[in-house]
């Protein structure tokens, strides 16, 4: 999933400064399975975001939602048959979010409240951790399931590098050196030459170098007039 | 082909090679590294040019290379893959080339987090197998990595790579080291050795790979001037082992300069009695001025006439 954290609230406050009626609105999915940006973060920001407002003397009219999915048309079509009734939509949505509704609402000020921060999973709870990168050629299949492009701080395809020490990165005695984790889990599945095969440098013209990537499905296209 | 390295001969022609390093300063006053360059011009036969060491913004490697080849002396162009995509570092290969670099070496680089500029991008466009492979396919090959054809012949090159038999996981060390010999590397520099047990072990899996036979190996000896020095490289440096029991020799040394240089030299001996170690490589970063006495202190003093 999208793993988000809000951004905080001074931040947020400012960047409301010039709107009066506000609108907060969380998003069902990804930030909400995170802790970032669901129903609940909607509703103790504008909670918070009245308090702080109030205490500086602005005039402010909060109001807060929910969409299922802020990054399909479908989803925001259908919240915003009752119209918006407010000066600025502080979306609780992750970017992709935030520019989907901007994409389809362009005559709103529609404003970020989370910093979007990678995609990954829970380790446990209250931890995230991110493990793809969305490279667009994927190379799990060489590693056996485990990403040196995201979770080797140098994106080496062939390592493990001079700092890797007691299974931890160089960059981080917390983190662990993806390379050990890789050299172990073939060892132990007895695929450990694989390690030796020099790999050719990467196509990174596949990952987000080349300015936004589209993915264009013919199969499952609409006809026109469909 | 003929090759022009004088590093290159040297190894070549089995003599125990001894190679210097120079740090470029944060500015582009040049004068103090010329002096330790110049300090030491008897004593070794090429002199790494580190490639923003740290990470921290200095003087370009290939720059402080043109400088040196100006005071007709040899640099080994480092080159790490932190800064540059494939495009800089291979147009920044021809570069050194055409002004008469031939010594090159392929490192991956610290991360930038540990640098003057933390928050740069880190490029790591190629890894630093790969660009070993790409300057020897460049050599050998005539292409460039998308396999385009290089216009014209490079006069030959000589590729070198580093070794850390300090990292782990250690069981893979030799390997990964097989690995840069497959990919191109003909000379190794180590790691700085302070655990000594440590490398004689790897050397031992490095023989029973034959891989002493295709490449040269140059042990890397660090000098320690001080306690506080040690300790750091015990405590802060990823990648290195500095033992408790060299820690308490230096402790117990009334002078501990003298004590360091000593442990430098002893490392040296050590080493030249190793089979399949070609030589050593002194870094003597902040205390360049110690590098003639202890070449000579360890017998590698003259240099053996190369032509
Ligand atoms: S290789 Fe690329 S696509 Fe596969 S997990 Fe890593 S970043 Fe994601
Ligand atoms: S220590 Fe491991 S994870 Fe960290 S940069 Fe080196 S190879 Fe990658």
């Amino acid at each position: 999933m999208i793993v988000a954290e809000r951004k905080p609230l001074a931040e947020i406050a400012e960047m409301l400064k010039p709107f009066r009626k506000i609108c907060i609105l969380g998003c069902g999915t990804c930030v909400t399975v995170c802790l970032a940006g669901g129903e609940k973060e909607a509703e103790e920001t504008a909670a918070a975001l009245s308090l702080l407002r109030q205490n500086e003397g602005l005039e402010t009219e909060i109001s807060t939602g929910t969409i299922l999915r802020q990054c399909e048309y479908e989803y925001i079509d259908d919240y915003a048959k009752n119209g918006f009734d407010c000066d600025a939509i502080l979306s609780l949505a992750c970017g992709v979010g935030v520019q989907t509704m901007v994409a389809r609402l362009p005559d709103k000020i529609i404003l970020p409240g989370l910093n979007t921060k990678f995609m990954g999973y829970p380790l446990e709870q209250g931890v995230w951790t991110e493990n793809c990168l969305g490279c667009g050629d994927c190379v799990l299949d060489l590693t056996m399931g485990i990403c040196p492009i995201t979770r080797c701080s140098k994106s080496m395809l062939n390592g493990p590098c001079g700092g890797s020490q007691n299974g931890k990165c160089e960059v981080d005695k917390d983190v662990d050196c993806a390379w050990h984790l890789i050299y172990e889990r073939l060892s132990k599945l007895g695929l450990a030459d694989r390690m030796d095969v020099i790999q050719p440098p990467k196509d990174w013209s596949t990952s987000h170098h080349g300015g936004p990537r589209t993915i264009v499905r013919e199969d499952v296209r609409l006809e026109d007039g469909e | 082909m003929k090759t022009e390295s004088r590093l290159e001969k040297m190894l070549n022609s089995g003599h125990f090679a001894v190679t210097g390093e120079l740090g470029p300063p944060r500015s582009a006053y040049l004068e103090t590294l010329k002096q330790h360059a110049d300090a030491m011009r008897n004593h070794v036969e090429s002199y790494n040019i580190t490639d923003n060491q740290t990470a921290i913004v200095r003087t370009s490697s290939i720059g402080v290379a043109a400088v040196l080849m100006q005071m007709g002396l040899e640099p080994n162009v480092q080159m790490t893959v932190r800064d540059r995509n494939r495009i800089c570092l291979q147009s920044d290969l021809l570069g050194a080339v055409s002004i008469g670099a031939r010594n090159f070496l392929c490192l991956q680089g610290d991360h930038a987090k540990f640098g003057n500029e933390p928050q740069s991008k880190n490029v790591n466009d190629l890894d630093s197998m790969q660009l070993i492979r790409a300057l020897k396919n460049i050599r050998d090959e005539g292409v460039f990595v998308s396999g385009e054809k290089i216009e014209h012949p490079l006069p030959r090159i000589f590729i070198g790579a580093v070794a850390n038999p300090f990292a782990d996981p250690f069981e893979y060390r030799h390997l990964r080291l097989a690995k840069k010999v497959a990919a191109g590397a003909q000379f190794i520099q180590t790691q700085c050795i302070f655990d000594m047990d440590r490398f004689e072990k790897w050397m031992e899996k490095v023989r029973e790979l034959g891989l002493h036979k295709k490449v040269h190996i140059m042990g890397g000896v660090t000098p320690i001037k001080s306690i506080g020095a040690a300790r750091y490289m015990q405590k802060n440096v990823a990648g290195m082992i500095v033992p408790d029991e060299l820690i308490d020799r230096l402790r117990g040394a009334d002078n501990k300069q003298k004590e360091g240089l000593n442990i430098a030299v002893e490392t040296i001996q050590r080493l030249k009695e190793i089979e399949g170690v070609a030589g050593v490589h002194i870094m003597a970063i902040a205390w360049e001025e110690v590098v003639p006495e202890i070449v000579e202190r360890a017998g590698l003093y003259p240099r053996p006439e190369i032509d």
